[in-house]
């Protein structure tokens, strides 16, 4: 069954309204918190026991990540939403904020109770003005039944949340350099260690979780952990929304139990665009290395089995490309982005993406040498590792991805001076 | 940079409208009181949106004391986020997303469209002052490539029809404006 988690209001007329998720079982988690059927200890067993991993694209275990909070420490918290989606092919965030913001809002509002925070920040893309108007007017709906601000149901736990907005950076994303973008200054990530956990927003301890593992929480406190993990398998709880975009002919986003077959998504996208024969699949946004066709042909969608098959589940933007498709057009829009989306704070990332960019971008004007290739490899290997942040792996491996799967198109491009595919 | 006069600053106040003000205030009280920094972003966004879509020196001086900042702390936000244009564009900045997924669904018929009924570049704005035509990274709307965004506006799967619809609402947006600014120059002039 599809839908069943963070979708589980889109069937209805106003799946965003209050009264949409009241009637699916909304903010029923939280009235069991405040009548004290539910502890912090319990809560963190619960999501353990889901093994919900983080929707970011990091897939760090929830639990686990909540329970490094210091809660017992004097002072501000803060639990922080990384709704600042930006990762080429993802555009699941989007739609969560949009159809069913509460669910997000109590996910948040239950993560503050655990970690004895009052305070909570929804960070999202500058360009989300859209989803921005439906999180405003969720939050003033749940502030008018109490779900929200001072003396929540009447109890002595209080729980403010924001909106902030960012103004077009991928490099937000990323959680140091959300946290320096939510104080205001340039999105340049931090070092780590201290761990946000320890030293985040304002120097206090700080929570950041993407927003489809908080708006997962409220149905896995309702459920059962159990219940959640037994929708994926082991390790792989639950479900998962997989961005589908691409060469498919219903492109959109899918959420499915994790572990289904790849096959069987590519069936609910409507199969390839056309009825062409598919190519490869980049799995897991644009940072994963791609995989060709065979091997995707062969998988189910969840992070052992695409991480053992050589690439990442990532953010789940699942970007489908059929037998017409350059890879080597494809390498150069990729390196490009992250050229572009370096904070440009560690030399390897700053010069390294740049380097990239402009030699893929020869081959594809007609200039390339054969060199190139193996310069390429080293280029992108002698950034893997060696930066602050993960952008520069992120900008390394789809390199080395389409290097390796299809350097006989990048070989016949060098020497034709024209595509292998396109001719 | 090097002709810019500190000596005359422009006040936030005597910029904006009162709303506008009251917006960048509500932002304000998001953060805890001793954070002067947090609302640069949100703030810089609403200067732009009443200045025609971009930001000058003067304005980030403006916002730095309006937010008692140290100028560089806003200089350093507006130039680092792409959202922030420091020279002047169109009233009507279309931005093109031409990242994998808008690129394997023809975001380059829409870039080319767009340059032809336009009669410009990529980068560049009409003369008229009304459209400026740049290319952005990924938007997060890969579901419905090609997309482009129109100032707040997110436009997805488009054709080349509409593309054209969305110029001409725009056209027609603008005709009525100056309609009614011509019908309201001859009431005075009647009174």
């Amino acid at each position: 069954m599809a839908n069943e988690v963070c979708f589980r209001t889109l069937h209805l007329d106003t799946p965003w309204s209050l009264e949409a998720y009241e009637s699916v079982g909304g903010y029923s988690s939280l009235k069991k918190i405040i009548a004290g059927e539910l502890t912090h200890d319990k809560i963190i067993d619960e999501l353990k026991l889901s093994a919900l991993r983080g929707r970011g694209g990091a897939g760090f275990p929830t639990g686990l990540k909540w329970s490094f909070m210091p809660r017992n420490m004097p002072g501000q918290k803060y639990v922080v939403c990384n709704s600042d989606e930006g990762e080429p092919g993802t555009f699941k965030d989007r739609d969560i904020l949009r159809y069913n913001p509460h669910q997000l809002i109590e996910g948040m509002i239950i993560a503050g109770y655990v970690m004895n925070a009052t305070v909570g920040y929804n960070y999202m893309r500058g360009e989300f003005y859209e989803p921005f108007e439906r999180m405003e007017a969720a939050i003033a709906e749940a502030h008018a039944k109490k779900y929200l601000g001072q003396n929540i149901l009447g109890s002595d736990f209080c729980f403010e949340l924001y909106n902030h907005m960012g103004a077009g950076a991928y490099i937000c994303g990323e959680e140091t350099a959300l946290i320096e973008s939510l104080e205001g200054k340039k999105g340049q990530p931090r070092f780590k260690p201290p761990f946000p956990a320890n030293y985040g927003v304002f120097g206090r301890p700080t929570n950041v979780n993407n927003t489809e593992s908080y708006a997962s929480v409220p149905s896995i406190l309702e459920n059962g952990g159990q219940w959640f993990l037994d929708l994926g398998k082991p390790n792989n709880g639950g479900t998962k929304i997989f961005s589908v975009s691409g060469h498919v002919n219903n492109p959109g986003n899918f959420e499915i139990n994790m572990g289904t077959p790849f096959k069987a998504l590519l069936d609910m996208a409507g199969g390839v665009l056309g009825g062409k024969a598919l190519k490869a699949v980049i799995p897991g946004g644009s940072s994963s290395p791609i995989l060709p066709a065979e091997t995707m042909m062969d998988i189910t969608m969840d992070y052992d089995a695409i991480g053992k098959a050589g690439s990442m589940l990532g953010s789940g933007a699942v970007m489908v490309l059929d037998e017409t498709t350059c890879i080597v057009e494809l390498a150069a829009v990729t390196a490009h982005f992250y050229y572009e989306e370096s904070c440009g704070q560690c030399t390897p990332c700053r010069e390294g993406t740049g380097w990239m960019s402009r030699v893929i971008h020869r081959i594809l004007k007609g200039e390339g040498r054969m060199e190139d290739l193996d310069n390429l490899d080293r280029v992108a290997g002698n950034i893997m590792g060696r930066t602050i942040c993960a952008l520069g792996d992120a900008a390394a491996m789809p390199v080395q991805g389409f290097l390796k799967h299809y350097r006989h198109e990048f070989e016949y491009m060098i020497e034709h001076k024209r595509s292998l595919v396109k001719g | 940079m090097t002709d810019f006069n500190y000596d005359q600053t422009l006040h936030l106040k005597q910029l904006l409208p009162q709303d506008a003000i009251e917006e960048i205030d509500h932002w304000i009280t998001k953060y805890p009181p001793e954070r002067k920094r947090p609302p640069i972003i949100a703030a810089l966004k609403v200067v732009q949106d009443h200045h025609d879509n971009y930001l000058t020196e003067e304005l980030m001086q403006a916002v730095a004391e309006y937010l008692d900042v140290p100028h560089v702390a806003v200089y350093e936000v507006a130039t680092f986020y792409s959202m922030f244009h420091l020279n002047k564009v169109g009233k009507y900045v279309i931005s093109v997303c031409n990242n994998i997924s808008c690129s394997l669904r023809g975001a380059d018929k829409v870039i080319d469209h767009l340059q032809n009924r336009l009669n410009i570049r990529v980068g560049d704005t009409t003369s008229d002052g009304l459209y400026t035509v740049k290319t952005v990274e990924c938007m997060a709307a890969c579901g419905g490539a090609p997309m482009l965004e129109v100032n707040k506006q997110y436009h997805e799967n488009l054709t080349e029809e509409k593309i054209d619809q969305i110029l001409s609402d725009i056209a027609a947006i603008e005709l009525n404006k100056a309609n009614q600014e011509a019908l309201s120059d001859s009431d005075k002039e009647d009174s």
